[in-house]
């Protein structure tokens, strides 16, 4: 197994308190796997991502227990100087917005070109040749004569291609993706999906995508974890899910999306709020929202159940929701 | 020198301004997409194919200012005068020929002569010497400690910033003119650096503040973070990432408070723990002349005006700078 999180816990010491943000988070990604972390804001997604990139800020954040094994290597046990070598050189990460991970100051040629030198001890002139092959790679028109150019000089769509670039200069085994696509427009969605897909392929990478965009999800992925409130409550190949979710949670996700079908009549919409990580419900976190909450709900913690060799599922009654569709 | 060139060549250059005008269209971008490279801004008066950036597009906003135009002339004469005052005036400061004491303007003297009667003119013209090395000495010494302090603190944060944040407090603290009674009256050295050392003692922290502010705001950027997720080290995240994107603020304000630096010795100068005679400064003068101003008032305009005429300068100029590099109030 390319990466391992095991049993991950992240608290937030905040001064109203410890926010709770991951509550044991365990999963894998194999090479050349996509595994989709699907939740939405403060599931703790983004968090894990970071964690295991080690660009968590700490303080406030704190890993207060588990492993991250990344080629059999727990990370969370290697010194600072040995983490900053693993990061660019054998993981590396896109971030939601291409504008503002982009220093403004310097040319793409440089930002693109500095993984070289940094990593790699190459010249500038060398880098910079390095930098236009990334460009074209990532299907830049006019790489050479663009090198030079800043950041704001590009559309949204070829920022991000740019990123890409950035994250597989060293050609890694892992990238993490988060929220690749978020500010994109649906058009360039696509293509920017379809080229990191592509080059994950290439290079035979194991690629986490973060997101809560489940039609971004169905085509690329392998297999998809959901969180909510720092726990993973589904984890399932990608189209099991879709065809049949586990737990209520996925499933309101999954009518949550605007169909063509369903014109005229008003979206779904799971009721409640994402909860106060200060103060996580007790039971299953997601019962004061789940429409087929019992007693037990309010006080025991569901664990992963079992549903199949390669789901599993947080739901006491995870039985009940898989039959009933 | 304060004379603000540098900034074409500064380090790269910035981009915030930009983003509207150059956010090209993002449809066509695939295969085959035509280029559609996005010209020199709106009035397309940059270089042709030259990126734009932060620091020329400030440039090319700062050419078209008549302040800083004003400004600058006026800085560039006194930096000349000041290197080379024979240039203008060929007697000396300090030879004085009391006979002819608060005499007014005559002939080759056109200020006229002061109470020990030295020449007045000559006098104004080597006291911009003493202004502008105080001033561009002090502003260097505060903007080098201060800069680095205040953005290594912003950078690690934590105990040594807030160490920082109480220590800058403390230097807030203390009344300037007060400060200097105390620090400078021991003192007996005649020459500068006593004042540049005591303007940068207690000039620092205001930069400091300003660099941690300006650091901490860069600092959580996402391409900060993106650079530490691809593996960059803290001196380079630091040095390549943070820093050009953070100093802007400290220019400006360091070129504000250079004017600032410059009243300060006279106003030191004036009660007499600045500078001390035989040096050349306009607070001296000032000082020297004000018991006369009745009789002479001559012995006291020049220096007074060449002070104001200097502090002005420095202050326009930080002015046209600020609003060069402010892309919100454009």
């Amino acid at each position: 197994m390319l990466l391992e999180v095991r049993d991950l816990h992240v608290e937030f010491h905040t001064r109203d308190g410890v926010a709770k943000a991951v509550n044991g988070v365990n999963y894998s990604v194999a090479e050349g796997e996509t595994l989709a972390v699907l939740g939405e804001s403060g599931s703790g997604k983004s968090v894990t991502a970071q964690a295991i990139m080690g660009i968590l800020d700490t303080p406030p954040g704190r890993i207060s227990g588990g492993e991250i094994l990344f080629k059999d290597r727990d990370l969370l046990k290697l010194g600072a100087d040995e983490r900053r070598t693993v990061r660019g050189r054998e993981m590396a990460m896109i971030f939601q917005d291409a504008l503002s991970s982009l220093n403004p100051v310097l040319s793409v040629g440089d930002q693109l070109g500095e993984m070289f030198v940094v990593h790699r001890g190459m010249s500038r002139k060398d880098a910079r040749a390095k930098a236009v092959e990334l460009m074209d790679r990532v299907r830049i028109p006019a790489a050479r004569e663009r090198v030079g150019d800043f950041p704001h000089q590009f559309s949204g769509g070829m920022r991000q291609r740019i990123m890409i670039a950035m994250a597989m200069a060293l050609e890694p085994s892992l990238i993490i993706a988060d929220e690749p696509t978020t500010a994109l427009d649906v058009t360039v969605q696509a293509q920017v999906m379809d080229l990191l897909a592509e080059l994950q392929r290439e290079l035979d990478m194991g690629l986490i995508l973060i997101t809560h965009d489940l039609g971004v999800v169905a085509d690329v992925a392998d297999k998809i974890a959901v969180m909510y409130a720092g726990r993973i409550v589904e984890t399932s190949p990608v189209h099991a899910i879709y065809e049949a979710p586990a737990h209520p949670y996925t499933k309101g996700l999954l009518r949550s999306i605007p169909r063509l079908d369903q014109k005229g009549q008003e979206l779904y919409a799971i009721k409640g709020l994402p909860p106060n990580l200060l103060h996580i419900p007790p039971g299953c976190a997601f019962h004061p929202r789940c429409p087929q909450a019992r007693e037990v709900c309010r006080t025991d913690v569901p664990p992963l159940y079992t549903v199949d060799a390669e789901r599993r599922s947080a739901c006491h009654f995870w039985k009940e929701t898989l039959d009933e569709r | 020198m304060p004379e603000p060139q540098p900034w074409d060549d500064a380090a790269g250059g910035g981009a915030i301004s930009g983003a509207g005008a150059g956010g090209a269209m993002d449809l066509a971008m695939d295969e085959g997409a035509t280029l559609e490279k996005t010209p020199g801004g709106p009035g397309g008066t940059g270089p042709a194919g030259k990126p734009r950036s932060l620091w020329s597009d400030a440039w090319r906003d700062l050419r078209r200012n008549p302040v800083f135009i004003i400004s600058g002339l006026i800085i560039l004469f006194l930096v000349v005068i000041s290197i080379w005052p024979s240039l203008i005036t060929s007697l000396d400061p300090l030879d004085c020929d009391l006979a002819k004491a608060q005499e007014g303007s005559q002939p080759g003297h056109p200020f006229g002569f002061d109470g020990q009667g030295c020449d007045v003119y000559t006098r104004t013209v080597y006291g911009a010497r003493t202004s502008v090395t105080v001033g561009v000495c002090a502003t260097l010494g505060v903007s080098l400690l201060g800069g680095v302090t205040g953005g290594l603190a912003g950078f690690f944060g934590g105990t040594w910033d807030a160490l920082l944040s109480r220590l800058t407090d403390v230097f807030f603290g203390i009344p300037v003119v007060l400060g200097g009674l105390v620090f400078l009256s021991v003192v007996t050295s005649s020459t500068v650096w006593p004042v540049i050392g005591f303007i940068v003692l207690l000039g620092w922290p205001q930069i400091a503040r300003i660099a941690r502010g300006s650091v901490i705001t860069v600092k959580q950027n996402d391409y900060v973070q993106a650079a530490r997720a691809l593996g960059a080290s803290h001196s380079r995240m630091l040095l390549r990432h943070i820093a050009p994107n953070a100093i802007a603020p400290v220019i400006v304000v360091a070129t504000i408070a250079l004017g600032t630096y410059i009243s300060l010795e006279a106003t030191l100068s004036y009660l007499g723990v600045g500078l001390k005679p035989p040096a050349v400064s306009w607070g001296i003068d000032i000082s020297a002349a004000s018991p006369y101003i009745r009789n002479a008032p001559h012995m006291l305009l020049w220096p007074a005006a060449a002070l104001a005429v200097t502090v002005l300068a420095f202050i326009m100029l930080g002015d046209a700078v600020r609003d060069a590099l402010d892309p919100k109030l454009r």
